[in-house]
């Protein structure tokens, strides 16, 4: 099926350009919608569609106000603001006891495995809408609801599944002996693990701290129940704006966000093809 | 050294210091456990606060029903030994036990929390008690105290009143799980609602039954890929994986605003189709605020979480048993059909699983572009939270749905494993 024989009967080769039409077809749906947001966000109107001008590639009907209505309104600075404070402070929390956990999960000898395994990848399983409901009364309860503690703990929560993911599946790949090396020769178990392993399994550490933070950055179920006013982050602004009254400055915003996540698809995929790189030196 | 020189005689092996081996071991192990343990227990703890007592505080919520005792213990007490299921009314004692737990009440302030309370079992109970809490100051205690509240408001004197309160007398309920599954407590025991209240148990199924077709169209776009992925070679699979893995990294609102812009009756679609000519400028499609919207949206928001799946399982079946059946005269149908179909099952299983558990559970996208028709039961229960303010039965609905996802998340560890599951 890769390539067309030259024995190919006629309705093979129909086959062959028709399998391919459609899954084009398939891949155009997929990329259509984030590609058409993009030339839209340029829209010198305050309009949802292509303008003529647009479409006859008139300058004019392009400009980049949409843009300056989201670095100059308050509305959103606060919500970037808050949304730069939140995620970082999250993915931070998550990466650190994350990493911790998937370590010790590692090692040859863990009680309860399974167990421990199935409830530290729950708030994965789990449907935002029911952790977010969750939250919300237990966090009213002990006072974090609508405060920015409580909204990054809960960030924090929904990131940590896919850093013990990533992590622990960096760790089935690395080669034990070298503690009992870094032991052999002295070093003390948190000198062998910030000196050998951690920088073993840092591509791991990484790609799941990008995860932690697209979680956190891109939340908005438990951050409408958990925050309040002023936690108001980017998404929290653009579901506000979807729902009511829906501005072309969300266009804009999305574009900004459509770049970031290219930059961070780029970042994981550099770290996956170094990781395999190092997975493939590593003896054993 | 005489319990060393015994264990030698038994012929057992001595470790360095003297112990036998046996121990020696069994007491590394135990370090090394305690040392696993240690490294976990923080994140374990911070899990167990941070996310499962909440979950934990939502299942309680679904029964905790203890607003009604604290606010009428001695009433509770009294109406025990009445019976609900006859004609009568309580007698004067209850009346009177009512008075005088009202009269605690209204100095708190708590009469109204309680009426909000019965309020959403019986409508007309949170004015009859705001009512009551003003009236009972006025009343004397040397008349009959029955005669007196059904002076104020003849509602007292009907049996119904007293029956939901007997029967929300509990400090837990079962009330708030039996309303999400349309039923309701009755003194005869639990009945079905009257078919015009019925709306959750057709949400659940509008729920599962839109799911279903997301995961069906899924399938059916996603198949197609991700056989592509497996059979071209990987320089141009890896291109062709940028364009599934882009969405999947991009934003869910930004997702969903674009189907918003896209599917709007000014929007792209179909403006290109009037300008093509198919529709006429008056008889734009309405393709948002309804089921429509939902399917074609969340069908494009999950379209990955099928793919990489199935890609994942094609990618270990072997291209030469296609060539092998081939040349065994199998036609191209015929081949895929029955050798390679069959192989692919366990990817479309899981992904299938997948797609399916996180659909039944959104909640953003139906509520943006879902309209009426095409919401799900996650938008009822944000609606109970920040709306009706009834948190048992949105605690109720969240507890049905936790035990649907599972149940399902049981099935998708017995095939896959959780563990398995591939990020990107």
């Amino acid at each position: 099926m890769a390539a067309l024989p030259p024995y190919a009967s006629t309705g093979q080769r129909l086959w062959y350009w028709g399998f391919r039409a459609i899954c084009v077809a398939v891949l155009f749906f997929l990329i259509m919608p984030i590609l058409v947001i993009i030339p839209l966000s340029f829209n010198a109107e305050d309009f949802f569609t292509f303008t003529k001008g647009m479409l006859a590639l008139d300058p004019a009907a392009y400009s980049l106000k949409h843009y300056q209505d989201f670095f100059s309104n308050p509305d959103w600075q606060q919500a970037l603001r808050n949304s730069v404070t939140i995620a970082p402070v999250a993915t931070l929390l998550a990466v650190a006891l994350g990493t911790l956990a998937a370590v010790g999960l590692s090692q040859p000898h863990v009680p309860f495995r399974g167990a421990i395994m199935a409830i530290l990848i729950s708030p994965m399983i789990v449907p935002l809408i029911i952790s977010a409901a969750g939250m919300y009364f237990f966090y009213s309860r002990i006072g974090l609801q609508g405060t920015y503690w409580g909204v990054v703990l809960a960030h924090a929560a929904l990131g940590i599944p896919f850093v013990i993911i990533t992590v622990t599946a960096t760790l089935v790949g690395f080669d034990r002996s070298l503690v009992r090396a870094a032991a052999n020769m002295g070093a003390g178990p948190v000198r062998t693990f910030f000196k050998v392993q951690m920088p073993l399994i840092l591509p791991g550490v990484i790609s799941g701290a990008l995860f932690a933070f697209i979680t956190s950055f891109d939340e908005v179920v438990v951050v409408l129940f958990v925050g309040s006013a002023a936690q108001k982050t980017l998404p929290w602004q653009m579901f506000i704006g979807l729902r009511e009254q829906i501005s072309p400055t969300i266009l804009a915003v999305a574009t900004i966000l459509i770049a970031i996540s290219v930059v961070l698809l780029t970042v994981l995929e550099l770290l996956r093809r170094r990781s395999e790189k190092l997975r493939g030196m590593s003896p054993g | 050294m005489t319990q060393a020189t015994a264990d030698q005689a038994k012929g057992s092996v001595l470790a360095a210091d003297g112990t036998p081996l046996k121990v020696s071991l069994r007491r590394a192990l135990r370090a090394q456990k305690l040392r696993a343990l240690m490294l976990i227990a923080p994140l374990l703890a911070f899990i167990v606060i941070a996310f499962l007592m909440p979950i934990a505080d939502m299942l309680f919520r679904s029964v905790e029903n203890q607003i009604v005792p604290d606010t009428l213990p001695t009433t509770v007490v009294a109406l025990e030994d009445w019976d609900a299921k006859g004609d009568a009314l309580p007698g004067e004692p209850v009346f009177a036990a009512l008075h005088d737990d009202l009269v605690v009440a209204a100095e708190a302030k708590t009469h109204t929390r309680l009426g909000s309370r019965l309020n959403y079992e019986d409508s007309g109970m949170s004015s009859l008690l705001r009512a009551a809490g003003r009236g009972v100051r006025r009343m004397s205690p040397d008349e009959p105290y029955e005669a007196q509240f059904i002076d104020m408001d003849k509602d007292w004197g009907d049996i119904e009143t007293w029956r939901t309160i007997k029967l929300y007398s509990g400090a837990y309920t079962d009330g708030y799980l039996l309303n999400a599954i349309d039923m309701q407590k009755t003194v005869d025991g639990p009945e079905l609602k009257p078919a015009s209240q019925r709306i959750y148990v057709m949400l659940f199924l509008r729920t599962m039954l839109l799911s279903l077709t997301i995961t069906f169209f899924t399938l059916l776009l996603g198949y197609p890929i991700a056989y592509l992925l497996a059979i071209l070679p990987l320089r141009t699979s890896n291109l062709i994986m940028i364009l599934v893995l882009l969405p999947f990294w991009t934003s869910l609102l930004v997702r969903t605003a674009s189907w918003k812009v896209l599917l709007q009756q000014q929007g792209v679609i179909n403006d290109l189709l009037v300008w093509v000519g198919l529709i006429s400028d008056a008889n734009r499609l309405v393709m948002i605020n309804n089921a429509t919207g939902t399917i074609i949206a969340m069908t494009h928001i999950l379209l990955p979480f099928m793919i990489l799946p199935l890609y994942s399982v094609m990618k270990t079946i072997p291209p030469s048993y296609l060539r092998a059946a081939k040349s065994l005269g199998a036609n191209d149908w015929t081949a895929f059909w029955r050798v390679y179909f069959p192989q692919s099952v366990p990817g479309v299983g899981a992904g299938a699983i997948l797609v399916f558990i996180l659909s039944i559970g959104y909640y953003i996208t139906p509520e943006l572009v879902g309209g009426t028709s095409g919401i799900f039961i996650s938008n009822r229960i944000a609606y109970h939270i920040s709306i009706s303010l009834n948190w048992g039965l949105a605690a109720a609905l969240a507890t049905m749905l936790l035990i649907v996802v599972l149940a399902l998340y049981w099935v998708y560890d017995r095939m896959v494993g959780i563990d398995n599951v591939k990020l990107g």
